[in-house]
């Protein structure tokens, strides 16, 4: 069964209150870059339980989802 | 004509501990009370615990007879006011007129949204459909043109369902259902109502009015009217807050109560945190009740007035403690207690003096009170406190509050 993984996000706020996450650091230390941001909206997670603000992103040319609970962040990890 | 949203979140509690959790669900799942503390019964279930016949307000261990490989989970109060304020925010997109009935339910009054976003029915299935995809839950929702029925509605099916009751329907889907499910039919009430073969609501809608009156007053043509699909009572603001109607503190302790002077050192301190909320609040209270459990789990519960509106510990405490006294026989050892304050007036709402009253020693203990508050505001809650209640072995720690709004029971962590 997939697990909740809270993640470190690196992020750009801007004057206008908007969040884009710019980065991902994985538990091992290594980063992996967001190339896009899709789409935002409310979601629950399905798979691994909890909601948030749900960013569908781009990282290493995959779409992955990155939920934003409040101020931690979590992905559906395997 | 109004059209009225009932939106009922289903299994609140269970639903929100499988939500986080998904595992569970595969599972039948209890929230219930912390064994540790020993309210070790069942607040809440899910469907599959459901199907085996658990019910809420059963003991573990009933629960656990009837279905064995029952998972039981803490509650999470933290997260139930999260959730609650969420689907509250969603439904807050549809109307500003938003109102709470207890942490799981509320009205909408979305008469002045249906140009904007369509029918009742049409609003109900988006804001069903949005509470699942944005936060994992479900609601069953009751669409009508009054409260009392799109309250009924939303019980006539779930999880997960809309139900309408039109002008039109509302005499098939509603009077054959038993009177006592409408709100407004109290369990007193339905007793007598048996008694002369009321049994549904279709039968109270033709109830002679003569009867009702006499039996239960204008409550009796108020349930008449209301079963007839005449309840004109408003859907509140959002930003309406309902004056508190009471103010407790119960605890069930670490081990039995056996003694007078244990009870009172207990009453003291539940006393003493009552009179702070009182004080936070700025109110009074005109009387005081007294909740007892034996350790047999029957409870008994007393009130009594003040002799003036207070706010004061040592005084809701001697009045509480009265009561015991001349109630309690002492057949049994004291499993729980809750002391409330009860009657409240805003602290400040003017009273009239008697001669026999000392108002400078009022003044005198308002001060101190005020004194203890400011202290415990800078150092911390024990930093201050009676020498009677210091060291309490049989008092919990972290037990709950209990706001009692006109509407519904909240408790806060
Ligand atoms: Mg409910």
């Amino acid at each position: 069964m997939a697990q909740k993984v809270y993640v470190k996000v690196n992020a750009d706020f801007s004057p206008e209150g908007e969040v884009r996450p710019r980065s991902i650091i994985w538990r091992d230390g290594s980063v992996f870059e967001i190339t896009a941001v899709m789409m935002q909206i409310r979601a629950a997670s399905t798979k691994v339980g909890g909601c948030g603000l749900r960013y569908t992103v781009r990282v290493e040319g995959q779409e992955r989802y990155l939920f934003r609970d409040e101020d931690r962040w979590f992905v559906e990890g395997k | 004509m109004r059209t009225i949203l009932h939106s009922d979140l289903n299994n609140f509690y269970a639903s929100v501990e499988c939500m986080m959790n998904p595992e569970l669900k595969k599972y039948p799942v209890a929230v219930c009370g912390r064994v540790e503390e020993r309210h070790g019964i069942v607040l809440a279930k899910n469907y599959a615990a459901k199907a085996f016949g658990v019910k809420t307000g059963e003991t573990i261990f009933q629960a656990k007879c009837k279905c064995p490989d029952l998972v039981t989970v803490d509650p999470h109060y933290n997260e139930y006011m999260k959730y609650s304020r969420l689907v509250r925010a969603i439904y807050c997109d549809y109307s500003d007129q938003v109102e709470a009935y207890g942490m799981d339910e509320n009205w909408l009054d979305v008469t002045g949204s249906r140009m904007v976003f369509g029918d009742g029915e049409k609003i109900a299935n988006e804001i069903r459909e949005r509470v699942k995809f944005e936060l994992g839950l479900t609601v069953s929702v009751g669409v009508s043109f009054n409260k009392i029925f799109a309250k009924l509605g939303s019980d006539m099916k779930k999880p997960d369902a809309v139900t309408v009751i039109s002008r039109d329907n509302f005499k098939e889907k509603v009077w054959g259902l038993p009177a006592d499910d409408m709100l407004g039919v109290g369990r007193s009430a339905i007793r007598e109502l048996h008694r002369y073969g009321v049994n549904t609501i279709g039968d109270l809608a033709h109830c002679p009015d003569e009867m009702l009156s006499y039996k239960f007053g204008i409550n009796g043509l108020r349930m008449k009217q209301f079963a007839n699909g005449e309840d004109n009572s408003a859907v509140v603001h959002r930003d309406f807050e309902f004056p508190i109607k009471s103010i407790g503190r119960g605890t069930t302790f670490t081990s039995d109560l056996t003694c007078n002077s244990e009870v009172w050192c207990m009453i003291l301190t539940l006393a003493d945190e009552v009179a702070s909320r009182l004080r936070a609040a700025k109110k009074k209270a005109h009387g005081v009740s007294l909740t007892v459990k034996c350790n047999d789990l029957a409870w008994k519960e007393w009130q009594c007035g003040t002799e003036h509106p207070t706010q004061n510990a040592y005084e809701l405490a001697c009045r509480a403690f009265e009561l015991f006294t001349k109630n309690y026989p002492w057949v049994k050892p004291i499993r729980a207690m809750t002391v409330r304050a009860i009657r409240l007036d805003d602290e400040d709402i003017c009273e009239q003096l008697t001669i026999f009253r000392d108002a400078g020693r009022i003044a005198k203990v308002e001060a101190k009170d005020r004194a203890v508050d400011e202290i415990r505001r800078r150092f911390g809650r024990s930093a201050i406190t009676s020498a009677s209640t210091m060291k309490l072995e049989k008092f919990p720690g972290g037990a709950e509050f209990e706001l009692t709004m006109p509407t519904g029971l909240l408790t806060l962590a």
